[in-house]
């Protein structure tokens, strides 16, 4: 019962070691995080604001005419997405859907800014490619409330630790499928650019990333998707929103309340899929 | 006006010495290479692969000089390092006298810019732009102005005869429409040079055809040097103003279609063009009599009678001065005639299909098959060059399976 073998070698210190590392960030970087955390939280407040300052029915017309775009001019989407979010308002959870909404969209932007050049980076150069692969491994098996701890830890309480962590969380496939929709560009397409003189930029820009770009928009629509589902588990450490209501319905066992928060996540969820995805068809 | 003769030929580009090989470390194999080592010990002693082995040859001016060879020879490897998309290992690359393997990389930018296009095998177009686009995308790369380059693409579009469907998508358009956009392409930029990768290998027997002889009709009107690979004899045969035959990344013939088919250097060559059909090969004048006998169309019967009797044969071939060809003069008629008193114009036969020396066999075959008489064969003066009977035909067809 009490076996104790594992015992005859001492603990090696892993979690003491990751500790120190994130105090020794925190000593040495700490002016960096505060202005990381200064601009993210200016960011997300403008977007929020924003978004509760127009009115709920412009925002809905306007989520319905984005569907129409997206969809060639068809109905069918922009009225599906109108009934749903007249629903969310009709829960009477419009704030804290403006608040999800604002944190997803804050999360993903950051999360694409720093994604694609990545990406990019990773798909022209093996040695990038060889250090990124197995840090995009760690990131997407690591269970994602691990993620939670650090950026309490540089953030404390709040939106921006969770966007932090959704950020993080997001991220991977972006990069990965940059790089690959790059590289699975066809070899006779580069070669048309070079050999017609293209220099790297313009081999870039003009082929690779038009070619790729539906494979790239595949992963800015995984990205925005698992940002989405991020920000919820983020509420855990002060982000607000719909994951909030969530939170509380558990802490309480308040069905009704979690039942409705889940479901106008579920909505804007749909939303953002059939938005992104139809954007991938129409070509971007 | 173009030189006929080849002494008088300027030469484009000059390959001496081209050596590729494939591998992190090539002095070793160059250095086996200069032992006289072959590929597959090269490849056995240094796990490196030699793609090109000493290449050296010359394209003329204006010519289409075709790569030909079996898949995995080093064809398209030679000809992606003549743009150095392949970077040769070692040996000069001579263009107007520029030696591009030492380009820096700015003057590659302005040699791939200016002087030389590239036609590709899977067409290799910009599936999310328009066909004008896509054809003036070398003049964006270049940095000329839409409109400009709007204008030069329409050129090139209609050069290659697909004028109204600058808007089209590439999906939208048949595989030879999607390379005859290919070919727009490299006009485009009006370079010398157009390096053309296996440009109708995907395209089904029939569209390769046509697209062939609409290359060479469009060769005559812009008149570019044109490297071109294939390992397809017959489209070798067809295009090739000289064709260089490679073996394992060597050169192992270069010549004229005739000069391979007829005189092959090795037995490799030998092998090669054994099953090639030789009734598209040759034409008229290599399978033609001497003009004998003719008779003049002024003279009277009895002198045709008297010829055919000397000569054994039942028809003659009467001409007016200079050799200039009138008709075909039979036994029987002749015979008649001399009853009737009558003259030669009066039983000439001006009904005989005539060819021209450069018909190929295989449209003279049915021609002949079926016939007893003979075929003139007449130059663009009317002018009667030789004479083609059945037996002559299937002489030089069987003379050439050997």
């Amino acid at each position: 019962m009490a076996d104790k073998s594992y015992a005859i070698f001492p603990k090696i210190p892993l979690g003491d070691g990751v500790e120190y590392i994130v105090d020794w960030i925190d000593t040495w970087f700490g002016w960096l995080l505060d202005a990381v955390n200064y601009i993210l939280d200016i960011f997300v407040s403008a977007i929020q604001d924003l978004l509760l300052f127009i009115p709920s029915l412009i925002i809905i017309l306007l989520f319905a005419a984005a569907g129409w775009y997206v969809t060639n001019r068809d109905w069918k989407m922009p009225v599906l997405i109108a009934l749903g979010l007249l629903l969310i308002q009709n829960m009477r959870l419009w704030p804290e859907a403006m608040e999800t909404l604002a944190l997803v969209i804050t999360a993903a932007f950051v999360a694409l800014i720093i994604a694609i050049p990545t990406g990019i980076a990773a798909s022209r150069n093996e040695t990038v490619e060889q250090i990124v692969k197995p840090v995009l491994d760690f990131m997407q098996t690591m269970p994602s409330f691990v993620y939670l701890i650090p950026a309490v830890i540089f953030f404390g309480l709040g939106d921006v630790p969770g966007i932090i962590a959704t950020v993080i969380f997001a991220m991977p496939p972006a990069i990965r499928l940059t790089n690959l929709g790059i590289r699975q560009v066809p070899r006779e397409l580069n070669e048309v650019a070079d050999s017609f003189g293209a220099t790297p930029n313009q081999k870039l820009f003009k082929v690779q990333l038009p070619v790729a770009l539906p494979t790239i928009m595949a992963g800015i629509n995984q990205c925005i998707m698992l940002a989405l589902s991020m920000t919820v588990i983020a509420s855990m450490i002060g982000a607000g929103g719909l994951g909030l209501n969530v939170l509380i319905g558990i802490q309480r066992v308040d069905i009704g309340m979690g039942f409705e928060a889940g479901l106008a996540i579920v909505i804007i969820a749909i939303i953002l899929d059939r938005l992104s995805q139809n954007l991938i068809k129409t070509g971007g | 006006m173009e030189d006929t003769d080849n002494d008088n030929k300027k030469i484009k580009l000059e390959v001496r010495n081209l050596v590729k090989v494939f591998g992190p470390k090539p002095e070793k194999a160059l250095a086996l290479l200069d032992e006289g080592k072959s590929k597959t010990e090269i490849l056995e002693a240094t796990q490196q692969n030699v793609a090109l082995n000493n290449v050296s040859f010359d394209v003329y001016e204006g010519e289409i000089f075709v790569l030909m060879g079996l898949s995995g020879c080093g064809k398209s490897t030679l000809l992606r390092c003549l743009n150095r998309l392949v970077e040769p290992t070692s040996g000069s690359i001579l263009v107007d006298g520029d030696n591009i393997p030492e380009m820096d990389e700015e003057e590659l930018l302005n040699f791939r810019r200016h002087r030389v296009g590239m036609v590709f095998q899977s067409f290799a177009l910009l599936p999310h732009r328009c066909i004008l686009d896509n054809v003036a995308f070398p003049l964006e790369i270049q940095g000329i102005s839409q409109e400009e380059r709007h204008e030069k693409a329409e050129k090139a579009i209609g050069l290659v005869g697909l004028a109204g469907y600058e808007n089209s998508l590439p999906s939208e358009l048949s595989g030879g429409m999607q390379q005859r956009v290919g070919l727009a392409r490299a006009l485009a930029g009006d370079n010398d040079i157009l390096l053309m990768d296996e440009a109708f290998s995907a395209l089904d027997p029939l569209i390769r055809r046509e697209m062939q002889d609409e290359l060479l009709d469009l060769q005559e009107r812009v008149n570019k040097t044109i490297i071109f690979v294939s390992h397809d004899l017959d489209e070798a045969l067809k295009l090739g103003d000289r064709i260089a035959l490679m073996k394992d990344g060597c050169v192992v013939q270069v010549g004229t279609a005739e000069d391979i088919l007829t005189n092959p250097e090795t037995k490799y060559v030998e092998k090669f063009v054994e099953d090639v059909d030789m009734a598209k090969v040759l034409s008229a004048k290599d399978v033609m009599k001497r003009p004998e006998p003719l008779v003049s169309v002024t003279s009277g019967p009895n002198n045709a009678l008297h010829l055919m009797e000397e000569y054994g044969i039942s028809s003659v071939f009467a001409v007016s001065k200079h050799r200039k060809y009138e008709g075909l003069i039979l036994v029987d008629d002749a015979t008649e005639a001399k009853k009737k008193g009558l003259g030669l114009e009066d039983i000439i036969k001006r009904d005989i299909p005539a060819v021209s020396p450069d018909t190929p066999v295989s449209e003279i075959m049915p021609l002949v098959a079926d016939s007893a008489i003979p075929i003139p064969v007449l130059d663009d003066e009317g002018k009667i060059k030789g004479i083609i009977i059945k037996g002559s035909v299937l002489a030089a067809l069987s003379r050439m399976e050997v």
